[in-house]
This record gives C-alpha cells, structure tokens and sequence, in this order.
C-alpha cells in the first residue's frame, strides 16, 4: 500500500533511485578499473579516479535526503529500517567507489612496468566481488532477503581467492626481488578486492535487517547490546 | 481472538524487576466484547496491562479505544444501549462483577479528559474535592492532600501563591495538569487518560509526557492518543486497535521498529487503506 502523504512516498522512491544510482556509479568503476589492469589502459584508469567526486557528492546527497525525511516525517517500521539501511549502505557505496580508484591507481602503476604473470585468479576475484555488489543492491530494491543471504555466502570465497593469490605472488617476491614491487601491487588489488566484498557483505546484512527487523551482524555482540536478534 | 499477552522485556537498567511485574498485571482485560446497540465496538479483547508502566492505545477514529479505555472504569455504564461481556480484573478484582462498588473502583482508577474540565472553583477546592467527598474533614489532611497532588502533578511550584484563585484562570496546559492533580488526590492505582494533549501546544504536552514517565513508578498508566509520535514518547507499551479488534499489543519500541501484523505496519507508517 501506498503512503496516505504521496510526497513522502516521493521522497522514499527518490531515496531508493538515489542509493540506485550511486551503486551503479561504483559498480562501473570497479569493472572498469579491472579493465585498466587486464587492458594496460591507463586512460581508462583515470577515467575513474576523476568520477570519483560524483560518488561523493551523491554520498551527501543521500545523507541529506535521509536526515530530512527523519526529521521531517518521523518514519516508523519498515519506512525507519529503509532509511536507516540507506544511510548506512552509501557509506559502503562510497567506500567501494574509493577501492576502485585504488585499483586504478596500482593499474597505473602496475601498467609502467612490463607484466608480471598473466592475470587469471585476480579478474575472478573481481567478477565475484562485482557480483556480491551487484546482488546486494538487487535484494536491497527487491527486498529481498534470500538475496542478500547468497551474498552472505559468497563472501567465503574471495576471501579464500585472496589468500591463495597472497600465497603465489610471495613466492614470485621470493623467487626473485625485483619482482617484489609488481607483486606488492597486485596483493594489494587482492586485498582492495576482498574489500569490496565485504562492504558487500555489509549491504546484505542490513537488507536482511530492513525486510525481517533482524540484525545479522556480530551475533555475539547482540546479546550484550540487549538488541531483537 | 486469542489472548494478546505482553512479553515484558527486561530493560538493561532493571533486569528482573520488569520480568516480575510482567507476571502481575495491574488490569486483565479477557474476551471482552462491546456493543453499542446492535453495533460491535470491541470485539474479544483480551491484554494484561503492565502495573507500573504507561500503556498506549492508537488507532484511527471509531477503532473502539476510547471505548475500551472507558470500560476501565465503567464509564459506559451510562450510555445507553451498551452491552458488555468478557471480564476486566484491576489488581486482581473483577470490574462489572455485581458487588463491585463504582464510586469505589473509579477512586483506584481516575480518570483524565481530552478536554480539561476544572470545577469552576479555586485551585485549591478543585484538588480537595475529592478527599471530601470521601469524608476527609481535617484542614491539615487536606492542605496536605493539596500539595501532595499539585507536586505530583508538577503545578505545586506555579500555583503555590495564588491556591484560591479561580482555576479557570490557569493555562490550558496548567488546567489539564490540574485535572491530573485532581484524579490523584484520592490516591489512585491507575490513572486513565483519554487524549490528555490534544487540546495543548507542544510544550504543555512535553510537561504531561514528562509527568507521565514520572507517575508511572507509583501508579499504572493507560493512555488513549490520536498522536502516534505520541504513543512512541511517552509509552512503554503499546496496543493497536483497528475497528473495534485489538490487532497487536507489545513493547513500544518494538511495535515502532518491527511491528508483526500488517494492519499494524500499514497504520504507523501513514499508509491508511
């Protein structure tokens, strides 16, 4: 059903479009900073350390439209978890935006020298990690929490792809020092990576706290903090 | 519709006191159904009211929660047509049962109006008028009475001087705390208030809603409010009423967080069908 005020509903697609947008806005930097990498294509590189502003300031655009409607309109229940999850979710938005323009930095880097080894484990880990975003912000508009369970589970394994990408480029820098540099960047794309995933993770969790009212987080904590798990 | 029963949640700040209260309700309402005529307005209710803790009902208008607020202390006795079967316990006692003695019972439960209704009297007889009807003679017994009521109600410091002028001449918001000086002279143990801010500007409601959360430790409260952000303030337990059937009664922050029913969701978040 609908919202009795039609402006406050107004408010809320616009809120929904808004975090829509920022997350499209990072998704593409992600592809396209692994691009940069696999294509040598510093331009493309830089294409996304400029788009960086527009997430940042779509981040206070979301903050803004949040606060107002908190104020303005006292939400209560789902209309409450749905703002507070946006408020919470363009903060990991913005972060992800900032693990691209990290790729593309080490892409620039790493494209001055000749490569180091084919890149086989690293487009995996992107293409898993992009996915995981990608799946978040689905079950986020679909509000759907089976969704964002499978995003839950998915974070396994790049954080396992990680591990084993650490272990091979040491023995490239063991192997040989002046591959340590090349070897360092590219552990470092890994880790940004993993990263993604977990800001990924984050948005899933609070996507199951906006649909069910259950926070998923820290199941420890929960019980210290007297919060419903 | 099966028995609603309040999950009293331990607070953090008191563990095990809440839990013990949860198992003492001050008001047991059981399968109670009103009808004004042929018309139903309460349909099966049934809730244990918390002792010691502010209760909100909401729902739209005609939901039945003034009606159910009323049935508290029989004040529908007087409409006419009204049939009422179910039963309501206060403290343990059965409200409409035959030796129930109504002066009596709305001594224990007072009672506070939408719309301030002072005696046209003095300050000071409209919070005496109680005691001497129930035979208080004694000046100091009700000089005592007075101030005891007037603090409670937060006034005493702003009347203090001036206790045998009109209170007619008090603010709206000074009148309604009045009425609520009035209804606890005769020391009750619940106090009915059926919109008691409706009528007064946002800082004559934020005093009855502070005066709220500090009469709950010595008495049990039942509020009716049209105000949801109301409800949400001032309550520690809330119930939704829609067309005469209590739809969900729970722990207020969890009704405005994660409410379970839809009907309950749809009305607090300003979707109304």
């Amino acid at each position: 059903m609908e919202h009795t005020s039609r402006h406050y509903e107004m408010e809320l697609v616009e809120l929904k479009e808004k975090i829509l947008f920022v997350g499209g806005m990072v998704e593409e930097m992600i592809g396209s900073a692994m691009r940069s990498l696999l294509d040598r294509d510093p331009e493309l590189a830089r294409q996304v350390i400029d788009s960086d502003p527009r997430v940042d300031v779509a981040e206070l655009e979301v903050d803004h439209l949040c606060l107002n409607l908190l104020a303005l309109r006292q939400p209560a229940a789902s209309d409450l978890r749905f703002i507070a999850t946006a408020l919470k979710i363009v903060t990991d938005l913005e972060r992800i935006g900032d693990l691209a323009v990290n790729i593309a930095e080490r892409s620039i880097e790493l494209n001055e020298e000749p490569p180091l080894k084919p890149y086989i484990d690293i487009p995996r880990m992107a293409s898993a990690a992009a996915g995981m975003v990608r799946q978040s912000l689905d079950a986020f508009v679909k509000r759907d929490p089976f969704l964002a369970r499978q995003v839950l589970r998915a974070d396994a394994a790049v954080d396992e792809l990680n591990v084993q990408l650490f272990r091979e480029l040491l023995t490239y820098m063991i192997e040989e020092p002046k591959n340590v540099s090349r070897a360092l960047r590219i552990t470092f794309i890994a880790k940004y990576l993993e990263r993604v995933a977990d800001h990924a993770t984050n948005i899933a969790q609070m996507v199951i706290f906006m649909c069910e009212g259950r926070d998923v987080r820290h199941p420890g904590a929960q019980k210290r903090a007297g919060g419903e798990s | 519709m099966t028995a609603v029963k309040i999950e009293t949640r331990a607070k953090p700040r008191a563990p095990g006191r809440d839990e013990a209260k949860a198992e003492e309700p001050m008001i047991l309402i059981e399968g109670l159904t009103l009808h004004y005529g042929d018309k139903p307005a309460l349909k099966g209710i049934s809730m244990q009211v918390p002792k010691n803790r502010v209760t909100a009902f909401i729902g739209p208008s005609g939901c039945g929660k003034t009606t159910l607020l009323r049935c508290l202390n029989r004040m529908n006795d007087l409409v006419d047509g009204v049939r009422i079967t179910g039963r309501i316990l206060v403290a343990g006692r059965d409200v409409y049962h035959g030796s129930m003695d109504v002066t009596e019972l709305r001594k224990r439960v007072g009672m506070v109006f939408q719309k301030s209704n002072p005696f046209p009297k003095s300050i000071y007889d409209n919070v005496a008028y109680g005691p001497r009807i129930l035979g208080t003679r004694s000046r100091a017994a009700l000089d005592q009475a007075v101030e005891r009521s007037l603090g409670s109600a937060a006034l005493w410091d702003e009347v203090k001087d001036r206790l045998h002028e009109s209170a007619l001449r008090l603010s709206g918001g000074q009148q309604q705390r009045l009425c609520i000086a009035r209804a606890l002279a005769v020391e009750p143990e619940v106090l009915l208030m059926d919109e008691p801010c409706s009528a007064l500007d946002p800082i004559a409601t934020a005093k009855i809603e502070e005066l709220m959360d500090e009469l709950k430790s010595r008495y049990t409260i039942v509020v009716v409010t049209h105000n949801m952000q109301q409800a949400a303030r001032a309550s520690d337990v809330t119930g939704f009423l829609l067309m005469g059937e209590l739809v969900e009664f729970g722990e207020t922050p969890k009704i405005f967080t994660t409410p379970g029913d839809r009907r309950t969701e749809d009305y607090i978040t300003g979707r109304f069908g």
